[in-house]
């Protein structure tokens, strides 16, 4: 049995956020962290090794320095790490890169007892979509919004948070599970996982080992075989300075309201 | 599925709303999306459609049509009662591979973000997801980045042709679909020229609903879907659906938090129950100054501010906090921060986004009755 | 020279980093004020491998180098000095001499210990008039058959009264002075062993300090540390080695300070702007940053010292006195830019100010520092 995590090193949104003159995003100023949601399914899957002794296997599409990122979770426990890296794969939209991350999952080759655990979503984009997309490539049943996960030989007892509640699943392995906060509480590294994590074996899959796997078609990958673009990206209006309300009567209140309501942030 | 051919774009028409039912009622994603999809469709001059999947939904076909669908296309089957994401994929992939519509609109719930990209994967095709606002139309959506962006004028104009796989390509018949990215710090506009259809899941909340129209409703037409599906094609079972109540949120994760300071001391309990009231309708929590939680009106567990928690909601309502620096340290990072106070000298309203200089004990009932009115009326 | 940490080093730093962000500073003000021993933070810190991390692997530690375990107190003295003094104590006062003199028995014994089994360790020296002058101990060691039976108590015993496992420093031959110490190995369950007075004390207030007592109290044989008659000497070079934790809790002190009074300063605005704005603000910052760096660049320099040379009894105690007198310094100077909210305890700087007293005292006190070093240099 092995567990496949599959991560995203992602700039960190929880502080500053950059922005160059051109609505870009300037990545260089920020810090980088793995996203908070895949840490939730790292821990998910080091859960599972602590009870079965299975063998997790971290893996993530980037830039060479994404490296950093896999020998952290390796330092927390991962027994072995996966870099899909190649220029080819770049600018990928997320049809394009959980077509990349299946196919990687398929070289790895996925048994009847595996599991692949997924953030539910990355913070950058938010898009949740990488997930049900590698899922639906690798032709497995998929548990998205996963609160609580238990495991009774090839079946999973799943529930996935809803809006107003929970619904109840019950899938077999092999299958793909997205995870959210409220799953579990990640474990940090550990000061032994860190000593041990450049030891640890760390594989790069790059373009020529993925290219003639069935599940790609060459022409699907990167920015040119995405089916979207980015039209324009900008950045909203700056919050203005605060403002004092005239009067404080009803006629007030309504008008904060409005504003509140125009602005959808009630 | 069969010789279904995604990139042949001129072949797709119609613009199509994923109307989600869960235990055979709609939600009230579904009318903001028919709303919008009218809009779409009008701006496109095709029909709009809405793809309703259940166990015995038919009769729900006719509202939607109030809402402004032309057509509703119902897929009854007991498979589809309650959502799972296999029935669901296959049944919506099979008959838009048949039926060919350019845009497919799905409420972004979490229902709606679990199908939502499955259907992308299988159709070969691009989505956009949780919405904020789209647009067909060009002129529309560069009055909306107008207003909506600090973009240059120069630069807005362009928008109306993108480069796709080297060569300028005219979106005129484009959805764009605006999201925002990077915790809203940035805001994109994606399109998915070569592929179709075109699709996106929409933030629930966002796109106003319509007016309801009874002519329209009777009007609607109803058809019912083909479709093959078995027990073999789930690979899912769902055991039990549960309807619980929120969990309490803590103060840090909340959205909303309502704080009370010492400007309650005249009526401790019914300065505490004007907020707990305000965060019910707000649907956050209350929090408190250091006056408050040392004075014995909250627990400490509601502190907000240096000696408590640092909240950053996306509404931070300050009742009678003068907002001394150890509290404005807890709570400046707020999306947006509303100070009701009577000194209107107090620093608090130095870094309020609205204030009001007044009576909590007036003031916050009044605004609870207005948030109700503004909530009510999306 | 290159001023690089080793990759390791660097993710101990963020990951001790991390743990003190969101296990430890909040709940640093509550263990100050209540005294209470952060038990469960001490739980977390042995399932992280940060108790015990200098032991070798095969012994259940980490193998980490001394460098990243300083690296470790400074992190978390950053929030809680209590806590870093009681890793501090655990790792360098307890692990260390048991690795550095133990026999491979008392290795394969206490070490897995010290590490997987969540033992909390502590060093027995000081007594009531054996302060400065260990010499004057009068805590003895006699050896009866298969057993040294101890008598005597010492004060000031960090991690005294939550503490399984002691090194401990008596008198096998009254006689021959500093000659006639000798140190041994002792379970907290040995007949005979007492736990005495609980100190109240002006900071630290989460590290448990205690007296302990040895009224004919049983250790075996084998549980001497080393040979009869070297206890000073090991003493000694435990304490050189335990300096260099002392050093990284004072300098670790100091940031949290410089930390919390820059934070401050940029947000507070009286005369109209920011405090931060004003000259007498920067330089004050300026004197600060100088500080740490220096404190920062002895404090590792005296690690590496200790990892890659025999002696640093130098290094080490240049790097203790530097930083604790810079540790009150920058706490003081923090304290007084957040004025009257410094002095209050909705900010942590008084009790910062508080913990880094005891850096110019334990372990050595500064004069002590002056005295070892100036002989060294001087010979």
């Amino acid at each position: 049995m092995k567990i496949i995590v599959c991560v995203k090193q992602v700039p960190d949104t929880s502080g500053k956020v950059a922005v160059k003159p051109d609505g870009t995003l300037d990545r260089a100023s920020m810090q980088t962290i793995t996203n908070p949601d895949d840490l939730n399914a790292v821990e998910a899957a080091l859960k599972l090794k602590d009870e079965t002794g299975c063998e997790v296997i971290v893996v993530t599409m980037g830039p060479p320095p994404a490296e950093g990122m896999l020998r952290e979770l390796l330092a927390r426990g991962a027994d072995r790490a996966v870099l899909i890296s190649a220029r080819e794969f770049g600018g990928s939209d997320t049809y394009a890169t959980s077509q990349i991350i299946a196919a990687a999952i398929d070289h790895m080759g996925l048994e009847n007892d595996d599991i692949v655990f997924c953030g539910r979503q990355a913070i950058d984009g938010d898009t949740a979509q990488v997930g049900p997309q590698i899922a639906e490539k690798l032709g497995l049943p998929q548990v998205t919004y996963a609160q609580d996960i238990k495991k009774d030989g090839d079946s999973l007892t799943i529930q996935r948070a809803l809006e107003d509640g929970y619904m109840t699943i019950k899938v077999k392995t092999p299958c793909l599970i997205t995870c959210i906060k409220e799953l579990n509480e990640p474990r940090y590294m550990s000061v032994g996982g860190i000593y041990e994590a450049y030891e640890k074996p760390m594989e790069v899959y790059d373009y020529n080992l993925l290219k003639d796997n069935p599940l790609i078609d060459v022409n699907n990958i990167g920015l040119a075989g995405s089916p979207t673009n980015i039209l324009i990206s900008f950045t909203p209006p700056q919050k203005g300075a605060g403002q004092m309300l005239e009067g404080a009567d009803q006629a007030t209140c309504d008008k904060l309201a409005g504003i509140l309501a125009e602005k959808h942030i009630i | 599925m069969q010789n279904f051919d995604s990139s042949n774009v001129s072949a797709f028409k119609d613009v199509w709303v994923f109307c989600e039912q869960r235990e055979g009622k709609l939600m009230p994603t579904d009318f903001e999306l028919i709303s919008e999809g009218r809009k779409l469709a009008d701006e496109l001059g095709v029909k709009l459609v809405g793809l309703l999947l259940g166990d015995n939904v038919e009769g729900l076909a006719k509202e939607l049509g109030g809402y402004g669908a032309d057509k509703v296309i119902v897929a009854d089957d007991p498979r589809l009662g309650v959502y799972t994401t296999d029935a669901y994929t296959k049944v919506i992939c099979d008959i838009i591979a048949e039926e060919k519509p350019e845009i497919f609109l799905i409420g972004a719930t979490n229902i709606g973000r679990d199908l939502g990209p499955r259907c992308a994967a299988r159709l070969h095709t691009g989505l956009c997801a949780d919405c904020t606002h789209l647009d067909v139309d060009v002129a529309n959506y560069q009055d909306f980045l107008r207003n909506n962006s600090v973009l240059a004028e120069e630069r807005i104009t362009k928008t109306d042709s993108a480069k796709v796989l080297g060569k300028p390509h005219d979106v005129a018949k484009d959805l764009k679909m605006t999201r925002p990215a990077f915790g809203g710090n940035l805001m994109a506009t994606i399109i998915c020229p070569r592929f179709r259809p075109s699709m996106a899941t929409v933030r629930p909340g966002v796109l106003k609903k319509g007016a309801y129209d009874e002519t329209k409703a009777n009007a609607v037409e109803v058809v019912k879907a083909g479709f093959e599906l078995t027990d073999a094609d789930l690979q899912t079972e769902v055991v039990e659906v549960v309807k619980a109540a929120k969990k309490l949120v803590d103060l840090v994760g909340a959205e909303y938090v309502v704080s009370v300071g010492r400007g309650i001391s005249s009526d401790v309990e019914g300065g505490i129950k004007i907020a707990e009231e305000l965060a019910e309708v707000l649907g956050g929590v209350v929090g408190g100054s250091r006056a408050a939680i040392d004075s014995g009106w909250l627990s400490a567990d509601h502190q907000v501010g240096q000696t408590g928690k640092t909240v950053h909601p996306k509404i931070y309502v300050a009742l009678g906090i003068s907002g001394a620096i150890q509290h404005k340290a807890g709570m400046q990072e707020s999306e947006c921060i509303i100070a009701v106070n009577k000194n209107a000298a107090a620093p608090i309203f130095e870094i309020a986004d609205y204030g009001i200089n007044g009576d909590l004990f007036k003031v916050g009932p009044m605004l609870i009755e207005a948030i109700k009115a503004a909530k009510a009326a999306k | 020279m290159e001023f690089k940490l080793s990759r390791e080093q660097e993710l101990v730093r963020k990951m001790v980093r991390e743990f003190t962000e969101n296990e430890i500073a909040p709940i640093a003000a509550e263990t100050d004020r209540t005294s209470q021993y952060p038990a469960q933070t001490i739980d977390d810190l042995f399932r992280y491998g940060v108790m015990g991390m200098i032991v070798p692997k095969e012994y259940g530690g980490a193998g980490a180098d001394d460098l990243s375990g300083a690296i470790a107190i400074e992190e978390i003295s950053k929030a809680c000095a209590s806590t870093g003094d009681i890793v501090a104590t655990h790792n360098g006062l307890c692990c260390g001499p048991i690795i550095a003199y133990g026999t491979e028995e008392q290795k394969q014994k206490y070490l897995p210990m010290l590490t997987k089994g969540r033992k909390v360790g502590a060093f027995c020296l000081t007594e009531a008039d054996a302060g400065s002058d260990a010499s004057k101990g009068t805590t003895t060691a006699v050896l009866d058959g298969d057993h040294y039976v101890l008598n005597g108590s010492k004060i000031f015993i960090t991690n005294g009264y939550v503490a399984d496992i002691f090194v401990v420093f008596a008198m096998t031959d009254p006689s021959k002075g500093t000659k006639g110490i000798s140190a041994f190995i002792v379970e907290k369950d040995f007949p005979g062993f007492a736990v005495g007075k609980h100190e109240v004390k002006m900071g630290l207030h989460g590290s448990p300090t205690a007296e302990i007592i040895f009224q004919d109290c049983i250790v075996p044989k084998e549980n001497l540390l080393g040979v009869e008659g070297k206890g000073f000497s090991i003493a000694m070079a435990t304490l050189d080695g335990g300096r260099i934790g002392i050093a990284a809790q004072a300098l670790g002190i100091a940031e949290g300070a410089y930390q919390e009074a820059m934070d401050f300063a940029k947000v507070r605005v009286q005369f109209g702007r920011p405090i931060a704005k004003f000259q007498n603000s920067q330089f004050v910052f300026a004197d600060m940053y100088v500080g740490i760096e220096a404190g920062q660049l002895l404090t590792y320099k005296a690690a590496v010292a200790k990892m890659t040379q025999k002696r640093f009894t130098v290094e080490a105690a240049t790097a203790k006195l530097f930083c604790s007198e810079m540790a009150n310094k920058v706490t003081t100077k923090a304290l007084q830019m957040c004025g009257g909210y410094g002095y209050t305890n909705d900010y942590p700087l008084e009790r910062m100010m508080r913990d880094a007293k005891i850096t110019e005292i334990y372990e050595g006190t500064s004069e002590i520092q002056r005295v070892v070093i100036s002989g060294n240099i001087l010979r």
